[in-house]
This record gives structure tokens, sequence and C-alpha cells, in this order.
């Protein structure tokens, strides 16, 4: 039950301090609106190195336009909403480096909620509309039966995607307070994983999709689940009832990262400056 | 003379103040290899599906992501160098303190950006490409004119980027907030650099457009000159008009704009 409360309050603390940013960043409209469209633009853009690609070859790794399109709009937008909800764990490193860390220690709030929440960015909805956006489109032009089962699996695959991130970020979390000055290997997990996503597992290396899947199980976020929603061979051969299985890989993922995360801040020593 | 030196040292701080920071550096490295592999995965499927894609054969695309990698954060193609400090110190109103420096604003600030590129060459850029030539069928020349005829190009695009992003930088002065023209110096230095697809493998006008503005300096010409693709002089060429012509831009814009820095007093 304290478990409970405790989240509770986590949650609580989350959103008024996202609230106070979300505040803060509408002050300056103008800017906001340039920020949200340039979000959008940028993110946008692998896509468009997607279609370069596909302006000079028919299929990748044997799949079609639709069919990535279908990778790409999974994996970006369940990235886009741990981006949004713990993106900016990055900042972890600086705010350790300066002493600013010390301050969210004292606060009566949970550290993870306060540091998830610090700059929340609305704009970062940016990345969320655009994955959507081809996500709808690579729904409507994929040649796919569709049954009730895969119909549900699609925002089953969005939902545990994110969760999958999320407990990514937070691993990546921890690891900044054993580092400090890394944050960027995070971001080989990170945006190195949401960028790996968006192209389909026949392109990359056995031990590779090994790797992404047995060791750091992003194949979960969309390359299994989608393999069955557009009949093709399960990477690996793994069983058919693993397209199902991304809920529990992303309780799976969540556990360890949480205790990595209690581990690194218990182990935390202040910069002491 | 006396002067020359100053800029040396300004450019020998400028690489030292990147050097301090180790931990961001391997992990920079780190970062650079996971995409680089990821790349030439996806660049080995397109040229299987496409051999000889944008006049090169696959170990000649393999070359171009590994080189692709090592350059990044070596020509700032997503920004994050000099232009950030520059940027800041318009917001602050600390540039009314470089104004008054017996130097040149603009030189001060190429050197300092060299100095910052050559470290990320050294301590970001070549790890990442030695471990793509390692692992992966790469084309590299074994003669040492190439890696000569690379050097230059190389600093030649150096100059380009810093080009580029001290004209986005100096229109601070107007736009009094950086964060808009840092966004645009990530998303045309992303897109026409070269970093996401080959400028060569760019389709029609599109390609012909890209291909012309100065961003095909920073990475298209290196590589291009590497292997064999293009001819030295014609590259250097290239890329020197581009240089002399941003650095002319960037000269005319910072008369005009220091002629409108008022110093509040406090």
């Amino acid at each position: 039950m304290a478990e409970l409360s405790r989240l509770g309050e986590g949650v609580r603390a989350y959103w008024l301090i996202a609230g106070m940013w979300v505040r803060s960043s509408m002050t300056y409209r103008t800017s906001f609106v340039v920020t949200m469209f340039g979000n959008l633009l940028m993110t946008g853009l692998d896509f468009v190195g997607i279609l370069l690609m596909f302006s000079q070859v028919d299929s990748l790794g044997g799949w079609g336009l639709p069919e990535i399109a279908f990778l790409y709009g999974l994996s970006v937008t369940a990235f886009g909403i741990a981006d949004l909800v713990l993106g900016s764990m990055d900042v972890l490193g600086a705010r350790i480096r300066d002493g600013s860390f010390d301050i969210l220690l004292v606060r009566p709030a949970p550290v993870l909620a306060q540091i998830g929440a610090d700059r929340f960015a609305v704009r970062r909805l940016g990345r969320i509309t655009q994955g959507t956006v081809v996500l709808v489109w690579a729904l409507a032009s994929v040649d796919v039966d569709w049954s009730a089962a895969k119909v549900l699996l699609v925002p089953v695959m969005v939902v545990s995607g994110a969760a999958i991130f999320c407990a990514v970020f937070v691993a990546g979390a921890a690891f900044q307070i054993f580092a400090q000055d890394a944050s960027e290997v995070q971001n080989a997990f990170t945006y190195g994983g949401t960028t790996l996503l968006q192209y389909p597992p026949t392109v990359f290396g056995k031990d590779f999709v090994r790797g992404v899947t047995f060791m750091l199980p992003l194949a979960f976020v969309n390359w299994v689940p989608a393999s069955y929603v557009l009949d093709r061979p399960y990477p690996l051969d793994l069983p058919q009832w693993a397209a199902f299985a991304s809920p529990l890989v992303a309780v799976a993922c969540a556990v360890p990262a949480g205790l990595a995360w209690r581990a690194g801040l218990g182990s935390y020593r202040s910069t002491g400056s | 003379m006396g002067s020359w030196r100053l800029y040396a040292a300004v450019a020998v701080g400028g690489f030292r103040r990147y050097a301090t920071y180790r931990a961001a550096t391997l992990a920079g490295v780190f970062t650079n290899t996971v995409f680089g592999v990821i790349l030439v995965y996806t660049y080995l499927a397109l040229w299987d599906e496409k051999p000889h894609l944008g006049g090169y054969d696959q170990a000649q695309a393999v070359t171009y992501v590994w080189l692709g990698q090592c350059l990044y954060s070596t020509l700032a193609i997503q920004g994050g160098g000099a232009e950030k400090d520059v940027i800041e110190r318009i917001r602050t109103g600390e540039i009314a303190v470089d104004l008054y420096r017996p130097a040149d604003l603009q030189l001060w600030w190429l050197a300092s950006d060299l100095g910052r590129s050559l470290f990320q060459l050294l301590g970001r850029g070549v790890i990442p490409f030695v471990f793509g030539a390692l692992f992966f069928p790469m084309a590299l020349p074994t003669d040492v004119t190439s890696w000569a005829a690379l050097f230059v190009a190389l600093l030649l695009a150096m100059v380009v980027s810093f080009g580029i992003r001290y004209l986005a930088a100096l229109s601070v002065f107007w736009l009094m907030d950086g964060m808009g023209i840092m966004q645009g110096v990530m998303i045309t230095g992303v897109f026409c650099s070269g970093i996401v697809f080959p400028l060569n493998a760019f389709p029609g006008v599109l390609g012909d457009i890209v291909r012309a503005l100065p961003w095909a300096a920073q990475l298209q010409m290196p590589a291009d000159v590497l292997m064999g693709e293009a001819d030295p002089l014609g590259a250097y060429a290239f890329q020197a008009t581009w240089a002399v012509v941003l650095l002319a831009a960037g000269r005319l814009l910072q008369s005009a704009a220091t002629r409108r820095v008022v110093v509040q007093g406090g």
C-alpha cells in the first residue's frame, strides 16, 4: 500500500512540475509555436530520408514503403510518448555536475517524477504527431487482412513500446548518476533505438538482431508484433505467441530499470561544489 | 605576426576546452559508432537493391557512412560549435566585451571553432572511423597523397561549416532568441550535408540543388576526394568559393550588427 501511495505522490508531483513548465513555455507563444513546428520538421527529416531512399529503390530488405512506414510510425510514436514523459532525463548529468541535482533530493517528492517533469516540453508533441501521421498513412496503405487480434495489437504495441523506451530512459538516467558526463551514451540507446526500429529486421546482421531481441528487447516495440500484423516471418524464428509478449517484455524492462535507478540514487555522492 | 600567434592561442584554447570533457567524448564515440553500425546495415541493404547508387559501390557507401560519423561533431553538422557561444554572448550582452578586445571578432571565433573541430576530429571522429574500417569492408586509398588531399578538404570543410553557423549566430542580433535559428541550423545541416543520404544519390533537380549548396562542401566533397570520385582541385575550388562567400557575408553582417549593439549600463 505504501508503494501505491508513493506512486500517486509521484504522479501528482509530476503533473505539478510539468504544468509549471507548460505555463512558462506558453509565455513566449510565438517561440512555442516556432519550436513546435521546428520539432515536427526535425523529426520528420528521418522519414524524408527514408522517402529519399525509396525514390531510388522499391524495397529495402524485402520490405516495401508502406510496411517500413508502419515500422517507422510505431517506433516514432512509442518513442515520442516516452520522450514526452521522460525525455528530460538527459539533463540529469548536467544537473549532477552543477550541483542542482541535490536540490531535487531534498524536496519532498519522488526524484524520478521531478527529473522526468524537469523542463517538460509540450513541443515534444511534434514527434508524436509526426509518428502518428505516418502510422495512420501506413495503416491505410499496407496490404493486410485485418483481424480483431491484429487491430487490437496496434495500440498495444504503441503503449508497450512507449513503456519499453521509458525503461531505457530510466536505466540511462541511473547510468548517468555513475558516469555523470555521459548523457550521449543514453542517446545511442534511445535515439539509436528508435532509428534502428524504423528499418526492417532483415536489414541487420543476425547477431545484431539477437542483441536487440534478447539483451535490450527493443525488437518487441515493433519488429516482432509488426511481423505478425504484416504476416512476415518473425525475426530469429521466434514462436507465434511472441507477437503478444510486448506488454510482458515492457514490465520485464521496467523492473530492472527501476531497481537500477534506486541503486543509482542510493550510491549518489554529491559533487560537493 | 603577433596577431597570428593570438589566433593560434585561441585555437589551442578551443581544442583544450573540448579535450576536458573526457567522459562526454567517450560517450560521443560510442554513440557515433552505434549510429554508424545502424546506417551501414541500411546502406548495405540499399546498395544490395540498387548497386552503384549515386555512383558508389558497396564499399564506397560504407566508407561514406563512417566518414559521416567521423565528421558529425567535427563539422558540428547539427550545430553545437562556436555559434552556440556566440548566440549566448549576444543574448546576454557579453558580446560587447568581445567587441572591445583588440582582436577581430570573426577571426577569433573562427580560430576557436577550428580548435574545437580539430579536437572533435581526433578525439571523437577517428575511433568510429577505425572501428568501421576494422569491421566492415571499406574503400580506403593506400597512398599518402589521397589522405593528404582529404586533410585539405577537411580544413576547407571546417571553414565552410563555421561560415554557415557564424551567419546563423549573427542573426540573433536581430532575433534576440537563438532557439529557432539553432533549429534551422540543425535541420538544414542534417538534410543538406548528406549525413542522412549521400547527396550523389539525391534524385533529379533536388539533387542538383543540394549539390550546389555550401553544405555539400562538408561531407560530400571530402568523401569524394578520399575515394577518388572527385578531382581534388575542383572540390577545393568549390569549397574555397563557398568559404570566401560565407566569410565575406559574415563580415558584412557583423559590421551591420555591431552598429546595433547598445550597451546597457547596470
